[in-house]
């Protein structure tokens, strides 16, 4: 119950100015660190869905979603396991144009890594990889030796396996 | 404003007319049943009190000596009433000297709106003059906040900000509006907010984990009961009166549960808590089920928590989801209004009695009577105890006064030996233990229900952190009776200085003014007494003076507070001295 584990948070809530604020607040005043933020539209018209990604014992977990669920523009607050989802990062890297040339592994590396190019011209090209974490650093580690010019990597973005009520929820509120 | 909120139109105001954002504020209190505010004026709220100066006939506008102040009034007025107070500020240091109020509103779940000036919007963000991010600075300590910077958000977002203080479990709202806002003219029309989507005030009541509860309680041969502000604050006295009743069950409050029923009712067991009753703190580690009932098992209430009731089956009912399990592990958790919920309880409750339960209790009691109470009440050696003042108080004002307290010594002897016969009448910083609540929030309580003897007790130090407010209540002619219990320390600090600290009183001893001359120079009454047969007549001619009055008595230096958990230990671990 109290080893610390990853835990995918999803939630929903209005689209409004400073809501980032009070939730990541909620982390802050317990000393969590968030490892990935992303927010995004929904399958609703007018939701936001935050997805994060935070490393905690899951007792904790369950009282800091109870505190998110509490705001007032918060529709609904989960927490799932890796198994219970599917997740995805994305990251994008930038290379001198002469590596793909000179060393030709590259292009292997990225055949065989299912990452793709996005752009190539005279000075530099930029190859994007979406995937599990660990498949990204991966990817980073190879590529690294060659030498890299610029890398960013997002915030995961996660779909439960199970369903999530949120829909039916909104439908009973309106009513 | 994006989110969406469901209205209720009010057919008093259903035809629009067309006036400034400042007007509309006014406009808005008026159809929320506001008849005072607190507040200090400034530049960037100056356009909203220009329209009080027109509307002064309908509203009144209590100018405190300090932002801090007109908070703690409000919540001093929110706390007897069981209405929602109003402060209002200025931006910048206006907005900022609100936190402490509002962060003490927000752990004591009182309900509160603040109103703040902005600068004007197309200077947000520059560091203009008294520009301050209040919004981003308020968020971890409201229930909700937002910014309006267009005029025509003003009704939707102030009939909000009053549903959702008051509604559920209460809270304070901030409300900061641009100077441009308020000069704006629109079309004003007014509707009322009877929900938000994404809130939940009420849990649905589960008649299954109130069946349970009730398995468990009928059941139970031990059974003990803690109750919290929840009961007042969810206007439950007389459900929860019949509960206790029908069940037979020994109850104890939390600090700012008292009163719920009356201190004198004979299954009132008493405080629990580090200052709290011997019985009742050391029977929790004894009773078989324990059953709280509106209340959050603050760590000041429930000592070490490893060694806290694990004996009991613990039930929990409760109005907010996040408290459940959050430091005590429930078997059953009642979530829902506790009006309701203790309403459908009561119909499967067994009438019963716990005659040699109860015998515990007193056993107890007769105990801590010799070795704290009798001392404190009866003391025969020199020197005045705070507690004695406290039982001169009860016997002239027959315990129907509402008691306003500080932060400190004098706050625990006020909460364990005032007599509270009626609710709401234990005014007092719980959660935040904020020094400096007491002076300000005595003035909100005594103008919100001007018909009772309203009491503020502080200690030398508290009363210091706010005594510029004698200038308010000099100003509205306010009658409260203010006592101050000097003992030129800081006394709780001392007590632990004394227990924990081998007796170095860092920075404790206060070297203090003459409060009487002050007093007076504020043309308030006063006195001050030093002796023990003086006390009598001063009090009472404290009580029968109309109008404010100011009461000093100087205490022991040296008196401690006792029982007391000590941080860290079990609550059957309390210490009688």
């Amino acid at each position: 119950m109290n080893q610390n584990n990853l835990y995918t948070v999803s939630i929903y809530t209005e689209n409004n100015i400073g809501l980032l604020n009070r939730i990541s607040a909620i982390f802050q005043r317990r000393h969590i660190n968030i490892e990935s933020i992303n927010s995004s539209v929904s399958e609703i018209e007018n939701v936001t869905k935050w997805t994060m990604v935070v490393l905690l014992a899951e007792d904790q977990m369950k009282k800091i979603i109870g505190q998110i669920e509490k705001q007032v523009e918060v529709i609904k607050a989960y927490y799932h396991t890796e198994d219970e989802t599917i997740y995805q990062e994305s990251c994008i890297f930038k290379m001198k144009s002469d590596l793909l040339f000179d060393e030709r592994q590259i292009q292997n590396i990225i055949k065989e890594s299912n990452a793709r190019i996005v752009t190539v011209n005279r000075d530099f090209f930029v190859i994007e990889k979406s995937g599990r974490k660990e498949e990204i650093e991966l990817l980073y580690r190879e590529l690294n030796v060659f030498g890299i010019m610029q890398f960013t990597r997002s915030g995961r973005i996660a779909v439960t396996k199970d369903e999530m009520k949120i829909s039916t929820m909104l439908e009973a509120f309106q009513a | 404003m994006e989110t969406k909120t469901i209205k209720e139109t009010d057919t008093t105001s259903q035809q629009t007319v067309r006036i400034s954002g400042s007007e509309a504020i006014i406009k808005c209190l008026l159809a929320e049943g506001v008849d005072i505010l607190y507040g200090y004026p400034g530049g960037a709220i100056m356009p909203v009190y220009d329209e009080l100066y027109k509307y002064q006939d309908k509203i009144h506008h209590v100018l405190t000596r300090h932002e801090q102040g007109a908070t703690h009034s409000a919540q001093g007025y929110a706390r007897i009433s069981g209405k929602v107070g109003v402060a209002i500020a200025t931006s910048g240091p206006g907005a900022t000297n609100l936190i402490t109020g509002i962060a003490d509103a927000q752990i004591d779940s009182t309900p509160m709106v603040c109103i703040t000036g902005q600068v004007a919007s197309h200077l947000l963000g520059s560091d203009a003059f008294q520009e301050t991010d209040i919004v981003g600075i308020s968020t971890p300590v409201t229930k909700w906040n937002h910014q309006i910077t267009k005029a025509s958000q003003i009704p939707e977002v102030m009939a909000k900000a009053f549903y959702i203080a008051r509604s559920g479990r209460p809270g304070p709202v901030l409300i900061d509006i641009t100077k441009d806002a308020q000069f704006e003219e629109f079309d004003f029309k007014y509707e009322k907010c009877k929900g938000v989507r994404s809130y939940i005030p009420i849990p649905k009541l589960d008649r299954t984990s109130v069946e349970a509860a009730a398995k468990l309680i009928n059941a139970a041969k031990k059974p003990m009961i803690v109750w919290g502000q929840g009961v007042a604050l969810g206007q439950a006295e007389m459900q929860f009166k019949a509960v206790v009743e029908k069940a037979g069950i020994p109850s104890a409050w939390t600090i700012l549960g008292a009163g719920a029923i009356p201190t004198s009712h004979p299954l009132n067991i008493g405080m629990v808590g580090m200052h709290g009753n011997y019985a009742p703190n050391v029977l929790t580690n004894d009773c078989d089920v324990l059953i709280a009932i509106g209340m959050r098992f603050d760590d000041r209430v429930t000592g070490n928590l490893a060694t806290y009731a694990k004996q009991a089956k613990v039930i929990h009912f409760e109005i907010d989801p996040a408290e459940i399990d959050k430091n005590v592990k429930t078997d059953v958790a009642v979530l829902g209004d506790a009006k309701e919920s203790l309403a459908a309880l009561l119909p499967l409750l067994i009438e019963k009695t716990y005659p040699e339960w109860h015998q515990k209790f007193k056993d107890l009691y007769a105990i801590e009577y010799e070795k704290v109470i009798k001392h404190d009440l009866h003391p025969t050696k020199e020197g005045l105890t705070m507690a004695e003042v406290l039982k001169e108080i009860n016997n002239q004002t027959k315990g129907d006064a509402a008691i306003v307290t500080d932060v400190g010594q004098h706050q625990m002897i006020a909460c364990r030996y005032a007599n509270f016969n009626k609710t709401r009448s234990n005014i007092t910083s719980g959660g935040l233990g904020t020094m400096g609540f007491g002076l300000p929030a005595a003035i909100g309580a005594k103008m919100a229900a001007p018909e009772r003897e309203v009491i503020s007790i502080s200690g030398d130090g508290g009363y210091q952190m706010t005594i510029q407010e004698l200038g308010t209540i000099f100003q509205q002619k306010a009658g409260v009776k203010i006592v101050v219990l000097n003992n030129e320390f800081l006394g709780m600090v001392r007590q632990w200085q004394q227990l924990f600290f081998d007796k170095r009183y860092a920075s404790t001893e206060m070297t203090n003014p003459d409060f009487v001359a002050i007093a007076k120079g504020y043309f308030i009454e006063a006195e001050k007494v030093t002796k023990r047969e003086d006390l009598k007549d001063a009090v009472a001619k404290m009580i029968n003076t109309d109008g404010p009055y100011f009461l000093e008595v100087c205490v022991e230096k040296e008196g401690n507070v006792f029982p007391m958990i000590p941080t860290g230990a079990s609550v059957s671990d309390i210490r009688l001295e």
